[in-house]
């Protein structure tokens, strides 16, 4: 079943315009003295654009762009770096792996968000709160991935690396950490996610910048438009950072076999 | 028939490595496994095997009768219950560095390309990677996949992939080679392919090749000698025939050649009640 890529972007475009056209409609066209989408609300997509437009027009969203990205960033390199490091040490060391492993267990079993008020107190307003909210969800991510990853080495794999005469550091460089690497990469789709909700959910908490600051900030004054607009650059940032994960991960995985279905 | 008058015909290896050093010699080994619950899995009975440079043996037996543990006994990936394993004389402790193994299942770096899987041999013993790269590309043209050397190995084919396992193990030039079913999983053309290929890149430096297979034919066809073991547990070798088709040959035309089934004959004719028994048990018909 192919579809023209033309063909398939026109529809796809054809959905945006069905749905505005409703949101529009309801917001401004009573039916029987109501408004479907009262505006108070829902807003109106034209005002949701134009308020878009203007945030990028005056640069206002350019300083929170920035200390969102910067608290994700950092929240995924540090939660990757955890991650990887216990992941290994935990996959090496069974009888260490056995004795945390009710703590893990435990730990991960915590909904993050209450940890947050807990950052907050320890580390303020300032980004660093959302950045450790954001490890806390990236670390066990990683961790499981590179933990798994280092546990199915496959035992052909290593016993021929064996056989070659490779000596410990070697099978870690040749062996263990591709496929932890692996392992990892296959679920950055999932973390680098992860680490963006940890700075989102933080700055929504509270903060003084950032997108989820901006709409908590116009949420608070009934600001719906405020609020929508906030959303749709939350949602567009997303997507331009999966874009880049997706390119990173064609790079580094090029020697994994495609998905059957994703081929083309 | 016991297990002393199917031996003899060992004591007269072919002449060519009549006089050649012993490469592989085990004496009385046995092979057990502990497994949780269960009383010791004895998998190979006290058995000897000795193998000269320059020999090509091939050892044949049911699926799981312990031919391939012997093996990893050989290549020092698995410690023998009881007996020694020597390797030139020396007794094996640890890997055999001597050996180099070329495994049943994949066992190339899925994340490295073909000629990095095959260069890495070299780079971990501290070639320069310039120069690994070119013997590694050498010897991928020996295996015909001169072309291919910048597939990963999801790109490749099961032959092929079998051809880049056999050129990372032939580029450290190991004095002996341990091969476990390595055609096992291709297609029966493909492996008369392999087989020939293996023969003639042999033929240049006649390693001692421990050759594992359930098939007779692919034993024969490639060997100096055949060695067949019992099903197991408790496996051992019960049957040791020198084969004297002269080399070069070629795995397809040999199996046409009427001293071939004189032979294919004779060993099946000596072993068929022995290999009945034990088939019996394990094989559905």
């Amino acid at each position: 079943m192919r579809i023209h890529p033309a063909k398939l972007f026109l529809l796809q475009i054809l959905v945006a315009v069905a749905v505005l056209a409703f949101w529009q409609v309801g917001a401004t066209v009573p039916i029987g003295g109501d408004y479907l989408l009262p505006e108070f609300f829902f807003s109106k997509p034209w005002d949701v654009i134009a308020r878009v437009y203007q945030l990028f027009a005056t640069g206002t969203i350019w300083k929170h762009l920035y200390i969102t990205l910067t608290e994700t960033v950092l929240a995924f390199v540090i939660g990757s770096a955890g991650g990887i490091v216990i992941g290994f040490w935990f996959a090496r060391k069974p009888t260490v792996a056995a004795v945390f492993d009710p703590y893990v267990k435990m730990v991960n079993a915590l909904p993050r968000v209450v940890l947050a008020p807990i950052f907050m107190l320890w580390l303020g307003l300032g980004i660093w709160s959302k950045v450790a909210l954001g490890v806390t969800l990236v670390f066990f991510i990683v961790f499981f991935n590179v933990y798994q990853g280092v546990k199915e080495v496959s035992p052909v794999v290593l016993a021929n690396a064996r056989m070659m005469g490779m000596s410990e550091r070697q099978l870690f460089r040749n062996v263990y950490w591709p496929s932890a690497l692996s392992w990892m990469f296959s679920s950055l789709h999932t973390s680098v996610g992860f680490a963006l909700v940890g700075a989102v959910v933080g700055e929504y908490l509270g903060s003084s910048a950032g997108l989820g600051y901006l709409i908590h900030q116009a949420e608070g004054v009934f600001d719906v438009t405020g609020v929508f607009a906030g959303m749709f650059i939350l949602a567009a940032f997303v997507l331009v950072i999966d874009f880049g994960v997706t390119r990173v991960e064609r790079r580094l995985l090029v020697w994994r076999p495609q998905p059957a279905g994703e081929q083309n | 028939m016991d297990t002393a008058t199917a031996r003899k015909p060992a004591t007269e290896p072919p002449p060519s490595v009549a006089a050649a050093p012993v490469a592989v010699a085990l004496d009385d080994v046995s092979i057990s496994f502990a497994m949780k619950g269960q009383p010791l899995f004895k998998a190979v009975a006290p058995t000897s095997l000795h193998v000269r440079e320059g020999e090509f043996v091939a050892i044949v037996g049911p699926t799981g009768c312990g031919k391939s543990t012997l093996l990893n006994a050989t290549a020092g990936l698995l410690r023998p219950a009881g007996g020694t394993v020597a390797i030139f004389g020396e007794p094996l402790s640890g890997l055999n560095e001597k050996a180099g193994y070329l495994f049943q299942q994949d066992a190339l770096m899925p994340w490295k390309t073909a000629a990095d899987n095959v260069a890495i041999a070299l780079e971990i013993g501290g070639t320069r990677r310039a120069e690994a790269l070119a013997q590694a590309q050498d010897w991928l043209k020996k295996v015909g996949l001169g072309r291919f050397g910048d597939r990963y190995p999801h790109q490749l084919s099961g032959g092929q992939r079998k051809r880049v396992g056999l050129a990372q193990v032939l580029v450290r030039h190991p004095k002996i080679l341990l091969m476990d079913e390595p055609f096992g999983p291709l297609d029966a053309q493909t492996r008369q392919i392999m087989g020939t290929l293996l023969l003639r890149l042999w033929a240049q430096d006649r390693k001692a090749v421990m050759f594992v297979t359930h098939d007779l034919e692919e034993a024969i066809a490639l060997s100096d000698r055949v060695v067949i073991m019992s099903a197991g547990p408790e496996a051992r070798i019960i049957g040791d025939f020198p084969i004297d088709l002269e080399r070069p040959r070629d795995t397809a035309e040999i199996r046409l050649d009427p001293r071939f089934h004189t032979l294919h004959r004779q060993i099946w004719d000596q072993l068929k009640t022995e290999v009945a028994k034990t088939y019996g048990e394990d094989m559905p018909s």
